[in-house]
């Protein structure tokens, strides 16, 4: 009886020639893909003259390192800044939060109607946001909140049924034991959630709390439609409308771009395990 | 409501309560009433022994969700619809008009612009994004030393999301200094002018989307890991070249990804808003090539103040949006290739598999 063989690991990966094509593919795009990216990069260290010289060229530079001071200084960057962030980690508490509280629900305690209310929430997946802007916009000018960042922060503590549904599915995964051994010992569904589920939840909390953070220091649609004052703007609002305070400054707009986008960029490498995790997991399952 | 906002708020003025938060202290003493009435309510009924007490903790536990989606999504969708049939500028009280602005939306030559900007970018962006990032997650499938310095080149663009890339991209296709036509200039090709051509503005945005497919991409990928190794193995094993292999096991595999990936894609092309607005706020997409749906919609909202037309709006969108995801999904049994569908088959290979 012949046994067939086991593919080596040169068949497996394929021919020479694919693997060549493979890689040089690899290469040709990954550069075509990062160049605008350092083109903005270059472009925000020149002199408004080097940019009508330079075009596609990433050299020279003229390392004008006062582009950022100076792009920054002409806007109330801190102001600005200071509303971003308000606005971006209020709600990345607040939502980090609530849907473990209801994911948790969802997920361990059997109730009647809690099939049919998850569907509820999936359902509501599907809805784009739009379809409801005008009646938000009247309840919160109703409420008074207008021209305040309250309209962006305060629906986030309500929970978010995409982040509901993984938190559900990350506690469907966790053993079912750990809450009968906590409910014969008396503890309360509140205690178990708070001090069983919530301190195992890190994976879950850090993918959480950094697709809610890059979503909502990007945040633009509830910016422009709330935010109309210099007061309260927020850095995305303030990048849009920077044309109309500077003119065509192209090396002043990249730097203030470059900054915008850096906080996003920083989280990243900080945590690229975590990120790419949750958003494999959002597709997997 | 206003009244009872107005009251409260006055109330914590007297209390010397901080202008700036008397409005969310407002709302915050009405939430805790509304919840103090379902937690006396729930409380009745468990000791009336009509609930058992998990029903009632269930609903504890929920009702954060189920008060946000009462005053966020189905009040907002409810109040909508009656907005949809009335006549206002947030000034005056609506005035009831019928089917009037349904009838208007017929026959308005912007809504019929934003309509075929807003789907033809869908039609377009969408599959060339799922092409070109399934390819390259089968690219960066390939054991090949470094890939993971790859893998986060092609993702970092898509960082750069919202108005830093559109300002970003507004230079990159900017007619005389951009990086686009410089690069066409070094091949003697005059390029065209982008974003400041009608005929050219809505392709240009579409190219801008495919940048960011580095995200999409990780979806991929992290699905073609989960193929089992064996199915590969046996193929090979059996004969099929690397095409059939491709074809038969690797793209039956991923299709629920590509499902996941085509619906949420499909439904997020349909709301594009701040590539339309940035762009056009920057005199770019000249003769509306560039007016969205939705940005059409703000604008009708929070431009022109017509609440009860943009409301009209609204609901069309949102009809629009069920009627193409309901034909994915209907489509999707042509193509989508679920495992649980044969659950016995499956079983037997694991079982197979653990025996090894």
């Amino acid at each position: 009886m012949s046994v067939p063989t086991m593919p080596t690991d040169a068949e497996r990966r394929g021919p020479l020639g694919t693997r060549i094509l493979a890689l040089t593919l690899l290469v040709v795009g990954s550069a075509g893909f990062v160049y605008p990216f350092l083109w903005m990069i270059a472009t925000a260290l020149r002199t408004p003259e080097g940019v009508a010289h330079a075009g596609a060229a990433l050299w020279p530079l003229q390392w004008q390192w006062s582009n950022f001071a100076e792009g920054l200084g002409s806007f109330p960057f801190l102001t600005y800044l200071r509303n971003s962030l308000l606005s971006t980690l209020v709600p990345v508490v607040a939502v980090v939060f609530s849907s473990s509280l209801v994911g948790f629900a969802f997920a361990r305690i059997r109730a009647r109607g809690a099939g049919v209310l998850f569907a509820v929430v999936l359902s509501t997946l599907l809805l784009p946001q739009e379809v409801t802007i005008v009646p938000q916009f009247i309840l919160f000018r109703n409420l008074d909140m207008i021209d305040t960042l309250w309209p962006i922060i305060v629906p986030t503590f309500f929970g978010s049924a995409f982040f509901i549904f993984l938190y559900r599915q990350f506690y469907l995964r966790l053993p079912e034991a750990l809450t009968d051994a906590a409910l014969i010992d008396g503890a309360g569904w509140f205690r178990i959630w708070f001090s069983i589920y919530l301190p195992l939840s890190r994976p879950i909390i850090i993918a959480t709390a950094v697709l809610q953070f890059m979503s909502y220091w990007n945040n633009f649609f509830q910016a422009a439609i709330y935010l109309t004052t210099d007061r309260w703007k927020t850095l995305p609002l303030a990048l849009a409308g920077f044309q109309s305070v500077n003119g065509t400054d192209t090396p002043l707009l990249m730097a203030t771009a470059l900054v915008v986008t850096a906080p996003c960029v920083l989280l990243f490498f900080v945590a690229q395990r975590h990120i790419i995790g949750g958003i494999s997991f959002t597709g997997s399952k | 409501m206003e009244d009872i906002v107005r009251g409260l708020e006055d109330l914590l003025g007297r209390l010397h309560v901080h202008e700036g938060l008397r409005p969310i202290l407002s709302l915050v003493i009405m939430l805790a009433a509304v919840f103090a009435v379902l937690l006396a309510g729930l409380w009745g009924a468990v000791r009336a022994r009509w609930i058992s007490r998990n029903t009632a903790a269930f609903w504890i536990f929920v009702s954060p969700w189920i008060i946000g989606f009462l005053l966020f999504t189905g009040g907002p969708m409810a109040y909508s619809l009656y907005l949809s049939f009335t006549d206002w500028n947030l000034i005056d009280p609506p005035e009831f008009v019928g089917l009037a602005n349904y009838a208007e939306a017929f026959t308005d030559p912007d809504l019929g612009q934003s309509i075929k900007v807003t789907l033809t970018y869908a039609a377009v962006s969408v599959p060339l994004q799922t092409v070109l990032s399934l390819a390259v997650a089968l690219l960066m499938n390939s054991k090949v030393r470094g890939i993971h310095v790859f893998r986060t080149i092609w993702y970092l663009p898509s960082l750069v999301t919202g108005v830093a890339q559109a300002v970003l991209f507004i230079w990159v296709f900017n007619p005389s200094y951009g990086l686009a036509n410089g690069l066409l200039r070094l091949l003697g090709v005059e390029g065209p002018r982008w974003l400041f051509d009608a005929g050219w503005a809505l392709p240009t945005v579409i190219i801008m989307s495919l940048w960011t497919v580095g995200g999409n991409m990780v979806i991929y990928l992290a699905g073609l890991q989960d193929i089992a190794k064996e199915l590969y193995e046996a193929a090979q094993i059996d004969g099929a070249g690397r095409w059939r292999r491709l074809w038969n096991i690797t793209l039956p595999q991923v299709s629920p990804v590509i499902f996941f990936n085509v619906v949420t894609g499909l439904i997020y092309a349909m709301q594009t808003f701040t590539q339309g607005y940035v762009v056009t706020h920057n005199g770019g997409g000249p003769s509306d090539s560039l007016l969205f749906y939705v940005l059409y919609l703000y604008n009708n909202a929070f431009s022109f103040f017509r609440m009860g037309y943009a409301s009209a709006l609204a609901w069309i969108f949102f009809i629009m949006i069920m009627v193409l995801t309901a034909l994915v999904f209907r489509g999707s049994a042509f193509w989508v290739y679920y495992e649980s569908q044969r659950p016995k088959e499956r079983e037997r290979r694991v079982r197979a598999h653990h025996a090894h």
